[in-house]
């Protein structure tokens, strides 16, 4: 069973739908260099603030910590950059690009869809739907877990990493003013480091709900991340 | 009326045409024309001193303590030259009502005019009877003194955030000034205590340049307030290198490694300690071995144990810290997510058997 969307997407493909064109070629290389700037990110930001054991010898033959922060800065302008084209392609891309900017709240039909996927999940329902892009439940999941936290996380990160540039770097100019909201330099790291371990388990979720509905929903979902294609397998 | 700048000058032995000189070298340092070296010294003739009201509410005094050990310049010149220190309950000679009767009287003569500096909170809570001064509660006293004040000075961290009285749970709702006083400027000069040179260095400026110096965000001096401990530490090739303190009797507390993983809290605190340092250049915490404890930012007392780097958060109601929340929900989800994959193929592999449905449907 299709959504209805979904329905008026195959129709216009023919009667016997195999495959559908879904992810683009850019949302498709943002995802890939996305997961890599987030495994760096959550990697190195892990270590900055537990730093690994100390280094023998001089501290000028020595540059640990400085390569670790160059590491998490340099993933991070890259998540930040990507995130700007993905939004931009979230404009000019086909209608699955707006997936995990836009929730369809007011539809009770979405919803209804939501709650269906919810008993799947739960194993309350015995077979699965299909979707040409995200199932609802996916896009709620992508949509609070990854486009949410992903602004909170550049927010707070530009914020502390002005505090190294300096007063009236670019960085403070534009998230200077997010370290006295939430109360200082300190709870700003504290919050930061809270968010990388919800991105963690986010990923954890992600990469799980993937490969299961790879198997088990009749529909392919890591390959379509690859080539593009969304293949229905029956 | 209180003397002019001149007058103090003169006072203290300085000739006329050395006076003339400072006029003419200001006036070039300042890339001005000869025109206005007669202009500076009628200023410096005519002005008077800028009286300046020291008050006390919730505090322990070592914002004093500090002020009175400055060196550069003397606390002796800042308080008998520069600045007109007409009212200061712990410096002062007067007492009782004599003294009291200073405030109103530098009210009314330089109304508008004059600046307040303040150590200490006032509690809000029962009408602000936690802090009594001369019979009456500090918050009033506050409020009335500044009413006709020209600019605040929020000395430490008590006036700037509230500290050590302001933690949790703040029983007497120790409150900063800057809540209390909405509508004059407010400098905030946080510090537990603040650096001697930077209480006398932003006096001073004040009363040279009759204007407040340029703030941050958060009404602190940027020219102390501007950097962090960690920007300007002589440890930080150390932090740089990755080399640590790990226990504060091993090797690398020997060597003067960074203090990071003890705890230092330099990489969150705005302040001028690794810069200026303390008691005129002698040394300051990490010079001496122990992390900063982050005094100039708020809220101090209420941010985890001094101790740790990823430290308690306290919003949550239980101390835990970022590590232990956020690894325990993600070791959560992962148990879920194994136990999800278990009950899934189970599921699975008890349906497959004659099930069939899915190529049945096509």
């Amino acid at each position: 069973m299709l959504s209805q969307q979904d329905m008026l997407e195959a129709e216009r493909h023919g009667r016997q739908v195999r495959s559908i064109y879904v992810y683009e070629a850019p949302v498709r290389l943002w995802h890939w260099i996305n997961a890599l700037a987030v495994v760096v990110l959550a990697v190195s930001g892990y270590f900055i603030g537990k730093p690994l054991p100390t280094m023998p010898g001089e501290a000028s033959d020595n540059f640990l910590m400085g390569y670790i922060r160059f590491a998490h800065f340099a993933a991070a302008y890259i998540f930040a950059v990507g995130l700007l084209g993905r939004v931009y392609w979230a404009f000019v891309g086909n209608h699955h690009a707006r997936q995990i900017f836009r929730l369809p709240i007011t539809n009770a039909h979405w919803w209804s869809e939501v709650f269906f996927e919810l008993r799947w999940y739960l194993f309350l329902e015995k077979q699965p739907k299909k979707y040409v892009g995200h199932n609802p439940m996916a896009q709620l999941m992508m949509f609070f877990f990854f486009t949410i936290l992903a602004v909170g996380m550049l927010c707070t990160g530009f914020a502390l990493y002005s505090e190294g540039l300096g007063l009236g770097s670019w960085a403070d100019t534009l998230f200077g003013w997010v370290l006295p909201l939430l109360g200082g330099s300190m709870q700003v790291h504290s919050l930061h480091r809270l968010g990388m371990w919800i991105m963690m388990s986010f990923v954890v979720v992600h990469v799980y709900a993937a490969i299961r509905e790879d198997i088990m929903s009749r529909q392919s979902l890591i390959s379509t991340m690859i080539s593009g294609w969304r293949m229905f397998k029956d | 009326m209180t003397e002019t700048f001149y007058e103090v000058l003169r006072r203290q032995g300085i000739t006329r045409r050395s006076f003339m000189k400072f006029c003419s070298l200001t006036a070039t340092s300042l890339g001005l024309g000869s025109a206005f070296v007669p202009k500076i010294a009628h200023a410096l003739e005519t002005k008077p001193r800028t009286p300046v009201i020291w008050l006390h509410g919730l505090e322990c005094t070592c914002c004093s303590e500090s002020f009175i050990r400055s060196a550069h310049p003397l606390t002796k010149d800042v308080v008998l030259s520069m600045l007109s220190l007409d009212y200061d309950d712990t410096l002062m000679a007067a007492a009782g009502h004599q003294a009291e009767a200073i405030i109103e009287e530098v009210k009314k003569k330089y109304k508008g005019n004059y600046i307040v500096a303040v150590e200490g909170n006032p509690p809000l809570n029962e009408d602000g009877m936690y802090c009594i001064h001369g019979g009456r509660p500090f918050v009033e006293v506050l409020k009335e003194t500044c009413a006709d004040a020209k600019a605040i000075i929020s000395w430490g961290a008590c006036a700037s955030y509230g500290c050590v009285q302001a933690a949790k749970p703040n029983p007497t709702r120790a409150t900063p000034v800057h809540k209390v006083i909405t509508d004059k400027p407010i400098v905030r000069v946080p510090g537990c205590p603040p650096i001697a040179e930077v209480m006398t260095g932003v006096v001073t400026y004040m009363l040279t340049f009759d204007r407040i110096p340029e703030l941050d965000r958060q009404g602190r001096p940027k020219m102390f307030y501007g950097q962090r401990i960690h920007d300007k530490c002589y440890r930080r090739p150390h932090f740089d290198a990755g080399q640590f303190v790990e226990n504060w009797d091993d090797d690398a507390a020997r060597k003067g490694y960074c203090l990071y993983k003890m705890g230092c809290k330099g990489p969150t605190t705005y302040n001028a300690c690794s810069s200026m340092r303390w008691n005129g250049g002698v040394s300051w915490p990490v010079q001496s071995g122990h992390g900063c404890i982050g005094c100039s930012e708020e809220g101090f007392w209420d941010k985890g144990s001094f101790y740790d780097r990823v430290t308690d958060i306290k919003q949550f109601g239980v101390e835990s810290n970022a590590d232990k929340v956020g690894g325990t929900a993600a070791g959560v989800v992962g148990a879920a997510v194994a136990a999800h994959a278990a009950v899934t193929a189970l599921a699975r592999a008890r349906a497959r058997p004659g099930e069939d449905q899915n190529s049945g449907e096509k």
